[in-house]
């Protein structure tokens, strides 16, 4: 039987396009996944905003839902002055949470099971984030890793401890939306062999795997939103400083 | 002792680590139906923070099963 870590693997579909410092760049199944999130996505919110009629169709309404969802998302998070940053959250949401839900699809390839994209993603939001701070308050941004009204002797302790719970924010946004991905989708992997290797018996699993498979769905959508809301958060954490 | 035993023995030694994050997973949802039962108005407002909370703690189980998944298959 095949391993559950099989359907993680990269395959080329095209012959190498082009080198960049050793490695071979071809379209792979990640790529073509990603692309197809963009195109999805771009096309369907496309045709809920292009009309803009009085009484919104169904396309319509989901392309509302997903606007104000994540209006509101900033608005309770971020505060004044996240507004500006409305597109590039929205779009983050957006391509996180088709990536989760393509790969629920039959024979779908999910690349944010790949920690190479998460992490990516996460470290752009992190250097963004440290800059938008660093520019905004200038010198004053590290007064965000001594917490206010704390005792002064207890800087030698409190600054690395900051320092390293900020520093480690990429690791774990990027690992926690990564180690979904891949444990959820093992996990319906090796439930899946069991529905083959029992037989006649295998429908017991085979019920589990449907409850499984919803649970998973349920996850796509929440990490998704974990991964916008605690962006958001360091986000008003660079902005107004605690 | 034979060196793929060890590598058996570590990957189930990294998913203790779960038990941390059941612990915490279940006072999370504790927490929550106590202030709900305390205050059923709250619901809207601790809504949507609760999934926060969730994720949080349910990640830290993840890690230690990827660090159980590297040490069988890497």
């Amino acid at each position: 039987m095949a391993s559950p870590l099989e359907q993680f693997a990269i395959q080329d579909y095209t012959a190498p396009l082009f080198t960049i410092g050793g490695h071979h760049i071809a379209v792979t199944n990640s790529a073509v996944f990603m692309m197809g999130a963009v195109v999805l996505s771009s096309g369907l919110l496309m045709a809920g905003a292009g009309k803009g009629a009085m009484i919104p169709g169904r396309i319509q309404a989901m392309a509302e839902l997903f606007y104000e969802f994540i209006a509101n998302m900033i608005r309770d998070n971020v505060g004044s002055g996240g507004k500006k940053f409305f597109p590039f959250i929205f779009s983050l949401f957006i391509f996180t949470l088709f990536g989760n839900i393509l790969g629920m699809l039959p024979y779908g390839y999910t690349f944010t099971s790949q920690i190479a994209v998460t992490f990516f993603m996460a470290m752009v939001v992190f250097l963004g984030v440290t800059l938008i701070g660093l520019f905004k308050h200038g010198l004053h941004f590290f007064s965000l890793f001594f917490p206010h009204g704390a005792p002064l002797f207890t800087a030698p302790i409190l600054i690395p401890i900051e320092l390293v719970s900020y520093l480690s924010r990429p690791i774990s946004l990027s690992v926690r939306l990564f180690a979904n991905m891949t444990v959820g989708h093992v996990l319906l992997k090796v439930l899946a062999g069991f529905v083959v290797a029992l037989g006649i018996f295998g429908v017991v699993p085979l019920v589990v795997l449907i409850a499984i498979t919803a649970l998973e769905l349920l996850v796509a959508l929440l990490q998704a939103y974990i991964f916008t809301i605690l962006c958001c958060i360091y986000l008003n954490d660079a902005l107004h400083l605690h | 002792m034979d060196a793929s035993a060890a590598k058996f023995i570590g990957a189930g030694l990294a998913a203790i680590g779960m038990i941390g994050a059941g612990i915490g997973v279940g006072n999370v949802w504790a927490s929550y139906i106590t202030a709900l039962s305390r205050n059923p108005a709250s619901k809207a407002e601790i809504g949507a923070n609760i999934w926060i909370g969730f994720a949080v703690t349910e990640a830290i189980a993840l890690f230690a099963l990827i660090v159980a998944l590297i040490a069988l298959f890497a």
